[in-house]
């Protein structure tokens, strides 16, 4: 699962990332890694990836900040 | 492509719908700057209004595809009439289908695509189009209530809009929230002589100290610009894509008719050679708009997570192909191009405010180039 998650990620690093070591419990967007639309489009990727539903109640940025808090959310959702 | 009979005949009735209730108008709607409430109401009794929406929320269920198809048929005939549906079915409607809660939805959806309620999105403010993470309309919790000021521009529809998703900061985050008319301190001020879609009652917004209840917020305290505005603007983008291959068809055959009817140096015009280039350019640019709307809508109706991406590049490059196209349907017209005599003179100011809303030409080409900047670098063996 990190696995899939990470390669998402690293694909939508803004170009002037390129060749940054993301560890898994970086903030990328406080870090500034990437850009505007990438919250809606990691929702979407978490949705059909991982068979999961997002309501507006996950709406929170704390469920999608990096990579561990991502596995997190997945695993409590599953656990549902 | 998938054939479906029924949602085929939905589009079939748009673009009969438009040529006996919406073309014949469009001129006098933009002239008057008023789109009909008889007009609003007539699109609603025929699901126009909520055409992507479940039947259950009263809509006619069409997947993203025929969804466009529709869209285009409304806008090929009238951009005022098409901007309603952008801004109250896609921008409102759509982002209260995915994120609105079961209240939210069962309340709202309902009462938008019987007509009874117009919504719309109020984002932009004098202070901050493009750079919308700029806003400055606050939002501050007082008890179980939040309190709303600040000054929302260039909202279309707004003049008789029934409520507002209004986009607002505060301590929390930017937050989206339904503001409903009727709540104390709602203002409207019409915006007069725009260049085009004169019928869309684009209005200023006053939001002075309006209390809205917490069931009015769309999605989470602070997860308005991270996922609804992004949401909404998504959807338009979609609709105003299909919305400019309208405008760009119109125009095409505007020009046809016209190359076809008129004479000079004793010979049709179409005759010419420099005439069959400006048609033979229109009709390439079309062909290819089309296909990526298309594209952009079979993506959507897969869910594919790259959708968002081709729905920015179809809105771009179709809106630019309805700038390109009724330039030359003009042209073609020679003077009397210039005047409101036909139709190519609104359908080229029309083009223009396609090239503006839901982020201008210049955003999307640099929202593409980041994509390219990544996609076509170091993850080009990837795939």
């Amino acid at each position: 699962m990190k696995q899939k998650i990470r390669v998402f990620i690293e694909e939508h690093l803004a170009a002037r990332e390129e060749g940054i070591a993301l560890k898994d419990d970086d903030n990328y967007f406080e870090l500034g890694f990437v850009d505007s639309l990438f919250a809606v489009q990691l929702v979407g990727f978490i949705q059909e990836e991982f068979r999961i539903e997002i309501k507006s109640e996950d709406l929170d940025l704390a469920n999608f900040y990096s990579i561990d808090r991502i596995v997190s959310f997945i695993r409590e959702k599953k656990n549902d | 492509m998938e054939y479906d009979s029924r949602q085929k005949g939905i589009v079939e009735e748009a673009r009969a719908f438009a040529a006996r209730e919406i073309r014949p108008h469009a001129a006098e709607f933009d002239e008057k700057g008023v789109l009909p409430k008889s007009l609003i109401l007539k699109l609603a009794e025929k699901r126009f209004l909520s055409a992507p929406f479940p039947a259950e929320f009263g809509g006619l269920g069409l997947d993203p595809v025929y969804y466009g198809r529709m869209i285009e048929e409304i806008g090929k005939a009238c951009c005022s009439t098409r901007t309603l549906i952008t801004v109250h079915t896609s921008l409102v409607g759509e982002t209260l289908l995915r994120w609105g809660t079961p209240k939210q939805k069962s309340t709202w959806l309902p009462m938008m695509a019987s007509g009874e309620k117009i919504g719309v999105f109020a984002l932009s403010e004098p202070e901050a189009g493009s750079d919308a993470r700029e806003i400055r309309t606050s939002y501050a919790k007082k008890g179980d209530r939040f309190f709303l000021n600040g000054r929302k521009k260039w909202v279309s529809f707004g003049e008789i809009a029934d409520f507002f998703l209004a986009v607002a900061r505060g301590e929390q985050g930017i937050t989206a929230f339904i503001v409903e008319r009727d709540f104390d301190g709602v203002k409207s001020r019409p915006i007069q002589g725009l260049l085009a879609c004169r019928a869309s009652h684009v209005a200023e917004i006053e939001l002075d100290s309006v209390a809205v209840p917490e069931d009015n917020i769309l999605g989470k305290v602070g997860s308005g610009f991270e996922y609804i505005v992004h949401t909404a603007l998504d959807h338009g983008r979609y609709c105003a894509a299909w919305g400019g291959l309208g405008v760009a068809q119109e125009a095409l055959e505007a020009m046809v008719r016209y190359a076809r009817s008129r004479s000079q140096f004793g010979k049709k015009i179409y005759n010419f050679q420099l005439v069959q280039g400006m048609i033979g350019d229109a009709i390439t640019r079309i062909h290819a708009a089309r296909a990526l709307c298309l594209k952009a809508g079979e993506m959507r109706k897969n869910k594919d997570r790259q959708s968002i991406t081709e729905t920015i590049i179809a809105k771009y490059f179709a809106s630019r192909v309805a700038m390109e196209v009724a330039r030359d349907a003009v042209q073609v017209h020679g003077a009397i191009g210039c005047t409101g005599e036909y139709p190519v003179e609104r359908l080229y100011r029309e083009a223009k405010i396609l090239e503006i809303i839901e982020g201008t030409s210049q955003i999307q080409q640099e929202l593409i180039a980041k994509y390219g900047l990544r996609k076509y670098s170091r993850h080009v063996n990837k795939k």
